[in-house]
């Protein structure tokens, strides 16, 4: 199992298991955990409505994409902690991550 | 005012074969989009891109799509306006819609189908008090008359494209331009990147780095921001504009006022005829949702032929209709 907790928009935290080898990505996983993100584009990181802040183990994940980081760099209210749910593919990196979910 | 049996409201894939669908059975169509040509995301986002799940076609760029069904429509004579974003619906007392856009052209139909995609692009805004309040008293989204800068001080906030090129070419007509980006360095096109440090080593423009809008302030009319830096130091400056420009976001806009069942931003439909829960309006493509939606151009495409089918009843009440193959009648153009 992959394990990570996730902080929702009202601050509460929940431990999301995730078996290996699901072949999601972490919008997706959070969409099936029936968190209120809308995820208009499809995963085509177009919209950013799937924006997350990882506030542990970032450094664990793969660097963003240049499709990514151009809608990073965009955004707001992102910070070096962002990223998008969907270019975040569900693997062993994830153990022991935080996510929390950014305001609409 | 346009007169015509089906608005419909998005020219993407779904929205152009509504119109093939609908001419079969001798219904004319008019389609608006916000965008200024047809196509909807497949020209916009990504026109050479290839898709793969198109029946019969093993590979096709989303451009080539595109054109090959504007080709298949035409023989159905569609008219459009474009460029125009759907503002207002209101039925008239013979029971027919009016649909009004941004620019105020007037559509009157008697079916209504919103193919709308992902919705309309809107700007996306930062986070800032009293934003709202100052929208149109000084803070602005879009260029469209650079003029209105001329001798104006202006803050422009955003490291895209957009944002840089704007900067670059307001520092002609303003008095000032403050460009304000969140990061030390810019994903931008690097000629534009060059240009604007180039600019700020002249003088010409003020950039400011690591910093992010802070506050507006103002009464009445917008008269500075405060800009924060990394430090937590708080610049203020004076202005009569700030342009945000942070890309962006799909919304589903006004159509969200017009009373229809909505479920997290999608359109809720009667997977029978794709009708909504008001009589006389579809929805059809990426915007509807129903219990097994699959958000695809293939089966948006099944939704357009079943949702034809269903209006024809508002086109031609006393009519009854019935089914011919392609391959039997053929195509019949107007």
């Amino acid at each position: 199992m992959i394990i990570f907790d996730v902080v929702d928009r009202s601050g509460s935290v929940r431990t999301v298991e995730v078996p290996e080898e699901i072949n999601l990505n972490l919008m997706e996983v959070l969409k099936a955990s029936e968190y209120p993100i809308l995820a208009t584009c499809g995963g085509m990181a177009l919209c950013a409505t799937c924006q997350v802040e990882v506030s542990q183990g970032i450094e664990k994940l793969p660097s963003p994409t240049d499709v990514e980081l151009d809608m990073l760099d965009q955004l707001p209210k992102a910070t070096s902690q962002s990223r998008l749910a969907c270019q975040i593919k569900i693997n062993e990196n994830l153990n022991g991550a935080i996510f929390t979910i950014a305001s609409e | 005012m346009i007169v015509t049996d089906i608005c419909i409201i998005g020219a993407g894939p779904v929205g152009l074969f509504s119109v093939f669908e609908a001419g079969l059975l001798k219904m004319r169509c008019h389609l608006v989009d916000v965008l200024p040509q047809i196509g909807g995301q497949l020209s916009e986002i990504y026109p050479k891109k290839p898709i793969y799940d198109i029946p019969g076609f093993p590979e096709v760029k989303a451009e080539e799509l595109v054109e090959n069904l504007r080709q298949q429509i035409l023989p159905f004579k569609p008219t459009f306006t474009l460029g125009e974003r759907v503002e207002r619906l209101t039925k008239t007392e013979e029971g027919d819609f009016t649909v009004t856009t941004s620019d105020g052209s007037e559509i009157k139909s008697k079916v209504i189908v919103i193919a709308g995609g992902l919705g309309c692009f809107e700007p996306r805004k930062p986070e800032l008090e009293r934003l709202e309040y100052f929208e149109g008293k000084g803070v602005v989204y879009m260029v469209k008359d650079p003029e209105r800068f001329r001798n104006k001080k202006l803050v422009i906030a955003g490291g895209g494209d957009s944002a840089l090129d704007w900067a670059i070419y307001l520092t002609e007509i303003a008095e000032q331009v403050t460009l304000v980006h969140r990061n030390e360095s810019f994903r931008g096109a690097p000629d534009s990147t060059e240009k604007v440090f180039h600019l700020a080593k002249a003088g010409r423009l003020n950039l400011l780095l690591n910093a992010n809008l802070h506050s507006l302030e103002g009464n009445g009319l917008l008269r500075s921001v405060d800009i924060i830096n990394k430090q937590g130091v708080v610049n203020k400056i004076e202005t009569d504009y700030i342009i945000p420009l942070f890309g962006l976001s799909p919304k589903l806009g006004p159509i969200a006022q017009w009373g229809l069942n909505i479920d997290k931003n999608a359109i809720e439909v009667n997977t029978l005829d794709y009708s909504t829960n008001v009589p006389g309006i579809y929805a059809i493509g990426d915007i509807n949702t129903y219990p097994g939606k699959l958000k695809l151009i293939l089966c948006g495409f099944h939704e357009a032929a079943l949702m034809a089918q269903s209006a024809f009843k508002f086109v031609y009440p006393n009519q009854k209709l019935s089914f011919k193959y392609t391959t039997v009648n053929g195509v019949n153009a107007f």
